[in-house]
């Protein structure tokens, strides 16, 4: 056989049965491919489509384009080592999974994290979780046509970005919370930076409701697409807007407060119809609350350590290894063994933008994780798609797949 | 509404199935017979006062070199009762099989293909394992810790040559 004939994708059928209709094998109904290089699929996500007409028959998700294996390089790794992985993840919410790793290494080796610290973390993922619904918005409204909020929305996320290049030196990549708080101290202006975004973003809000809430084609878009019932939804393990979008009154800060999230007062939108408007329209109220809880973090942002004072988990700070011996053992023994958490398995799940953010640990008593495990919502939801797709036209799937705000990085790892 | 422990209930309704109970930082782990995961799953699910209607996650580990070799682990979560639950089954190293729970979560269907795919775990009655991270074709399951890493030896000036010799690319 020459190259050339095998490089010729010769077509196997054999492989489609079972995925599409026997309609689809007599030729009656049409397979199409969408992806993994197609613009509204927010990243390199292939999806098998059956169509009748214009109608989606069956949708088939391809995923693991973007694998990276970091499960198994966290493997590798000393547990302080992977937090710079667990950025890469869901690249729109960073911050959000830091918490979620270092919630779980806390829990796995009874690690108190100072009041200070635990203020700044839920500032902080709240931002974070602004900032992802931003581009959600952005390119969701981009999908079905809407072409200026996309631009409104990168404005204001760079506000976001400019306080996280603030607190950690990076806009995006942060890696800003370690085990027991914070890298280090937030600078002086951090403080002014966050209260003239609160005086900054709310009129924002309401001008991308201007924009969209009422706008007959976003609603024609919108409105009645991308149906999902309260039991299917928890059946098919929607979380987060999603889940809420349908009516369940299910999110993890309320249900299981987690870094302190019980000292604050916000309210957990609710949708009725289950559809993709009602999820833009939760995602909307959720910035707003979101921004309550910063106001009220940096109101009460108490003084104290940013960092817990336990020497065998936490490394002592710069200064003190000029005069104790006792800080420069701990230092060493730190940089170049990690610390030892007892055998164990913990399950820690926290709120991210989309849904449920799962960190299984196990522990087998050696500096090195055993097994690390992330149970990510995209991942999920994507498994949900097709639930969501069936019945409707081609063109809704853009915008059921921007409702559901899938990251491939965050689905694939 | 009525609130079940569900140690007593399971004890109570599958006896030797429950093969160990402990909890560990405030996580409940039962370890129950692989044979009976999908009968105790459908237990859970259905019985009023335990209601673990969200499978929050499915997960497997490989405890190689140990035996039994590679467990499984499913993250309960009841909605109206806000409370956890980790089921764990143990599979033997030469033939890790299990049914699958996805007729009772459906939520389970891609979890169980990611662990086929990546930890060589297979579930019986699934609807459709295939592989779903990793290309079709792929040799081996990557979490398994028998499977290499994977890394490029570092080439410097006295090794130049020797490097070169096994790197894997295409030479004339």
């Amino acid at each position: 056989m020459s190259v050339q004939e095998e490089t010729v994708w010769q077509g196997d059928v054999e492989k489609l049965r079972g995925l599409v209709s026997d309609r689809a094998l007599s030729g009656e109904t049409m397979v199409l491919n969408m992806g993994p290089q197609h613009p509204s699929t927010h990243g390199v996500l292939r999806l098998l489509l059956e169509l009748d007409g214009e109608d989606i028959v069956n949708c088939i998700p391809d995923i693991g384009f973007l694998h990276t294996g970091i499960e198994k390089n966290m493997e590798a790794k000393r547990y302080e080592q992977s937090i710079t992985m667990t950025d890469r993840m869901d690249y729109l919410n960073p911050l959000g999974n830091n918490l979620a790793y270092c919630l779980a290494m806390e829990k796995l080796i009874e690690l108190d994290v100072p009041p200070r610290a635990q203020v700044i973390r839920v500032l902080l993922a709240e931002l974070t979780r602004i900032n992802s619904h931003l581009v959600w918005l952005g390119t969701h409204a981009l999908d079905i046509g809407a072409m200026s909020v996309f631009l409104y929305c990168f404005r204001e996320r760079e506000k976001i970005l400019d306080i996280f290049e603030m607190v950690s030196g990076q806009r995006m990549m942060s890696t800003y919370f370690r085990p027991g708080g914070l890298w280090r101290d937030v600078p002086e202006e951090f403080e002014p930076a966050v209260r003239d975004f609160i005086d900054y973003f709310p009129a924002k809000v309401d001008d991308y409701e201007k924009l969209l809430s009422n706008n007959p084609i976003w609603l024609d878009r919108t409105q009645g697409i991308g149906f999902i019932s309260a039991e299917d939804a928890i059946a098919l393990g929607c979380t987060g807007p999603t889940l809420r979008g349908s009516g369940v009154n299910w999110d993890i800060r309320k249900a299981l407060p987690y870094s302190g999230y019980e000292q604050f007062d916000f309210e957990v939108p609710l949708g009725v119809h289950g559809d993709v408007y009602d999820r833009y329209i939760i995602r909307i109220e959720e910035m707003r609350q979101s921004l309550r809880i910063v106001e009220q973090a940096i109101d009460n942002l108490p003084g104290g350590l940013f960092r817990s004072n336990n020497r065998k988990y936490v490394p002592p700070p710069r200064a003190e290894l000029g005069h104790s011996m006792e800080a420069v053992i701990h230092h060493f023994k730190l940089w170049t063994e990690g610390f030892r958490p007892p055998k164990g398995e913990v399950y820690v799940r926290v709120e991210s933008p989309r849904g449920e953010l799962g960190c299984f640990l196990a522990s087998d008593g050696s500096p090195r994780p055993w097994r690390v495990r992330f149970r990510t919502p995209s991942f999920v939801h994507l498994s949900a798609l097709p639930h969501m797709a069936k019945g409707h036209l081609i063109a809704d799937l853009v915008g059921i797949i921007g409702s559901v705000d899938i990251v491939l990085g965050d689905c694939d790892r | 509404m009525t609130k079940l422990d569900p140690i007593e209930a399971l004890q109570a309704a599958f006896g030797d199935a429950i093969e160990d109970v402990s909890t560990f930082r405030g996580d409940t782990t039962v370890v129950v017979s692989a044979a009976k995961i999908a009968d105790i799953g459908r237990y859970c699910l259905q019985t009023e006062g335990l209601e673990y209607n969200l499978l929050s996650d499915v997960t497997g580990i490989d405890y190689y070199p140990q035996e039994p070799r590679f467990a499984v682990a499913y993250h309960l979560y009841s909605l109206p009762h806000n409370r956890s639950l980790r089921l764990k089954v143990y599979l033997p190293g030469d033939d890790p099989v299990v049914p699958s729970v996805t007729p009772v979560w459906p939520t389970a269907n891609w979890f169980e293909r990611e662990i086929y795919d990546l930890l060589g775990v297979t579930f019986t009655d699934h609807p459709d394992l295939r592989r779903i991270l990793m290309p079709e074709g792929w040799d081996g399951h990557p979490l398994r810790k028998d499977y290499p890493l994977g890394y490029e030896t570092v080439q410097f000036s006295f090794n130049f040559d020797e490097v070169d010799r096994h790197k894997p690319y295409a030479k004339e």
